[in-house]
């Protein structure tokens, strides 16, 4: 692993990370994919796993929940008439 | 004077119910103690300022006439779950000041009980660690030695039983979490089997792996709050109903498997070995056989543990972003807003996780890691299923070395391999629990060591007998 992979997976990971912490975070991960790499050595054959399968999804009704509306309006950061305010996406 | 180091739930029950002294008395007890103690320990990052009030809504219904087995029992929650109105940050500077807009199902369930809920407990930084050093809100210290720590994820929580801040504790294990601080700190930290106690208003970290832990004083503690807790919830589409695994009893001739391989294994302290050995022996005198067992790729689960959780984890916290709730750090853009939301607000390890996650997870090597990750998992599971026909329970040591002095192990590599015996249970979703089996004495202090007894699915019951024998003959 070099510098730049650890760029682009901050980047994919939406987090901003000064140069002196991608060098930290780079030995880290080059230590730890060292330690995880064990796993390229393993043969495995194909299991399936035994599902016990059931239905959990529930009847489009209805149903009363117990949560606060105010205290979700409340910490958006930003809002407008009661809906959340965002910054342009497109 | 109400004498907190001998009181467990079952006394302080029987002691409420007599009217030897009120929820109000023992509330204000442990509130004495935590003011005596939380700043050196640092247990708790808040202690709710009703404790009071909740006690006294509990004096009521023992006036009434109401008996739960937890009424006006005062218990402390990791701050990782919901409690509605109440703040929850799982340590994290990005959930700083988040106020819970509902209830966990856990929570819901003491509630009903008439719990008094003492405070919220310090963990690592979304559960991601072995020591609660990763903590936004510094470390926890171990109360047999405060110049070590605590152990962790659920530090917290566990210092608060076993440093008398509260009589019971609710805990997260995702690999190990409630049991390894249990080992540390001497107390008995429970892991259910995955789906048997609902998630719903945990804050999820890996969520196939996920589990509410219950910690006590003693096996029998932990049973009263685990059965408090436990049951189907609709809104967990992971949890199970009650006839889903079938129940065991405890028999006559019970076999103990242990996989000496790994117990024998290089990294494992010999003090651990020596005292798992003694353990052993007392077991063999309750009438337990022991067996040695192999479990294919048992020695790589962790590696694959480190494949899998990093995934998951990396994934669940992608909605820490600023956007609804939480820090917010305001960019020129709504991309800058997430970087630098995520830069400030998430720590190290959390960061390392998320890091490790994603590479995992992208394209090119989604196949090689996650998805071998993922069948080597389904082997494990197999052969979890394959020994249990012939034993009835495993043992391990829960843990392979004494608590370490807070700040000794600065590679992240070397904490995970605290998690070495505890992982297992969470990637094949057995249950678990870890009791205090003895000390180490190190610098002349006594530290606390655990055993680890993994049961089949299902099997909670069975691991409360031999838990509370284990506990009457060590």
């Amino acid at each position: 692993m070099e510098l730049k992979d650890v760029e682009n997976l901050a980047n994919l990971a939406r987090i901003e990370l000064d140069e002196e912490e991608k060098k930290s975070l780079l030995t880290d991960m080059q230590g730890i994919l060292e330690y995880v790499k064990q796993i390229e050595s393993v043969e495995v054959e194909d299991i399936e796993p035994d599902y016990k399968v059931h239905n959990v999804w529930r009847e489009d009704t209805l149903e009363p929940r117990n949560f606060s509306k105010e205290l979700i309006l409340e910490q958006f950061p930003d809002t407008q008439d009661n809906f959340l305010k965002v910054k342009k996406i497109l | 004077m109400i004498d907190l180091k001998s009181l467990t739930i079952k006394k302080a029950r029987l002691a409420l119910d007599n009217k030897e002294f009120t929820a109000v008395e023992l509330a204000q007890a442990y509130l004495d103690e935590i003011k005596n103690k939380n700043n050196e320990l640092n247990v708790y990052l808040e202690v709710y300022d009703d404790v009071l009030e909740q006690a006294q809504v509990a004096d009521v219904m023992i006036k009434d006439g109401k008996s739960f087995p937890l009424l006006g029992i005062p218990l402390a929650i990791k701050d990782v779950i919901l409690i509605k109105g109440r703040h929850v940050s799982s340590a994290s500077k990005i959930l700083e000041n988040y106020i819970a807009s509902y209830d966990a199902t856990v929570i819901e369930k003491l509630k009903k009980q008439g719990v008094v809920f003492l405070g919220r407990t310090n963990t690592d930084e979304f559960a991601m660690g072995g020591s609660t050093e990763n903590s936004a809100y510094g470390v926890t210290k171990n109360p047999y030695d405060t110049s070590r720590v605590a152990g962790g994820s659920s530090g917290g929580s566990v210092v608060a039983v076993a440093a008398n801040l509260a009589l019971g504790s609710l805990g997260s294990d995702t690999g190990g979490s409630v049991r390894e601080p249990s080992a540390f700190c001497g107390t008995v930290g429970f892991k259910p089997t995955y789906g048997r106690v609902s998630r719903h208003g945990l804050i999820a970290m890996g969520s196939s792996l996920d589990c509410i832990g219950q910690i006590a004083k003693n096996t029998e503690d932990a049973k009263i709050i685990f059965d408090a807790v436990t049951g189907h919830d609709p809104m967990d589409s992971t949890s199970f109903n009650d006839d889903t695994y079938p129940s065991y009893k405890e028999k006559k001739d019970m076999v103990v498997g242990i996989p000496w391989s790994l117990v024998n294994s290089e990294g494992v302290d010999a003090k651990v070995k020596e005292n798992f050995n003694q353990s052993i022996k007392k077991l063999e005198s309750l009438g337990f056989k022991m067996k040695d067992i192999s479990i294919k790729n048992l020695d790589i689960a962790l590696a694959i543990y480190y494949i899998i959780m990093p995934a998951e984890a990396s994934t669940n916290l992608a909605r820490f972003d600023g956007v609804r709730y939480g820090l917010h750090k305001d960019g020129s853009n709504l991309l800058e807003d997430y970087m630098l939301t995520k830069g400030v607000g998430f720590g190290k390890e959390v960061r390392r996780r998320i890091l490790l996650g994603t590479y995992v997870l992208s394209h090119g090597y989604y196949d090689a890691y996650y998805g071998k990750a993922q069948a080597v998992r389904n082997v494990l599971i197999k052969e979890f299923d394959r020994v249990f026909k012939d034993i009835d329970i495993i043992a391990t040591p829960t843990a392979p070395f004494v608590a370490w002095k807070i700040g000794e192990k600065s590679d992240p590599v070397s904490v995970w391999l605290a998690d070495i015996f505890t992982i297992t249970a969470n990637m094949v979703g057995v249950p678990a629990v870890s009791i205090p089996s003895g000390f180490s004495e190190v610098e002349g202090k006594n530290l606390p060591l655990g055993i680890q007894f993994m049961a089949p699915h299902g099997a909670e019951d069975l691991l409360f007998e031999v838990g509370k024998k284990f506990e009457e003959v060590r």
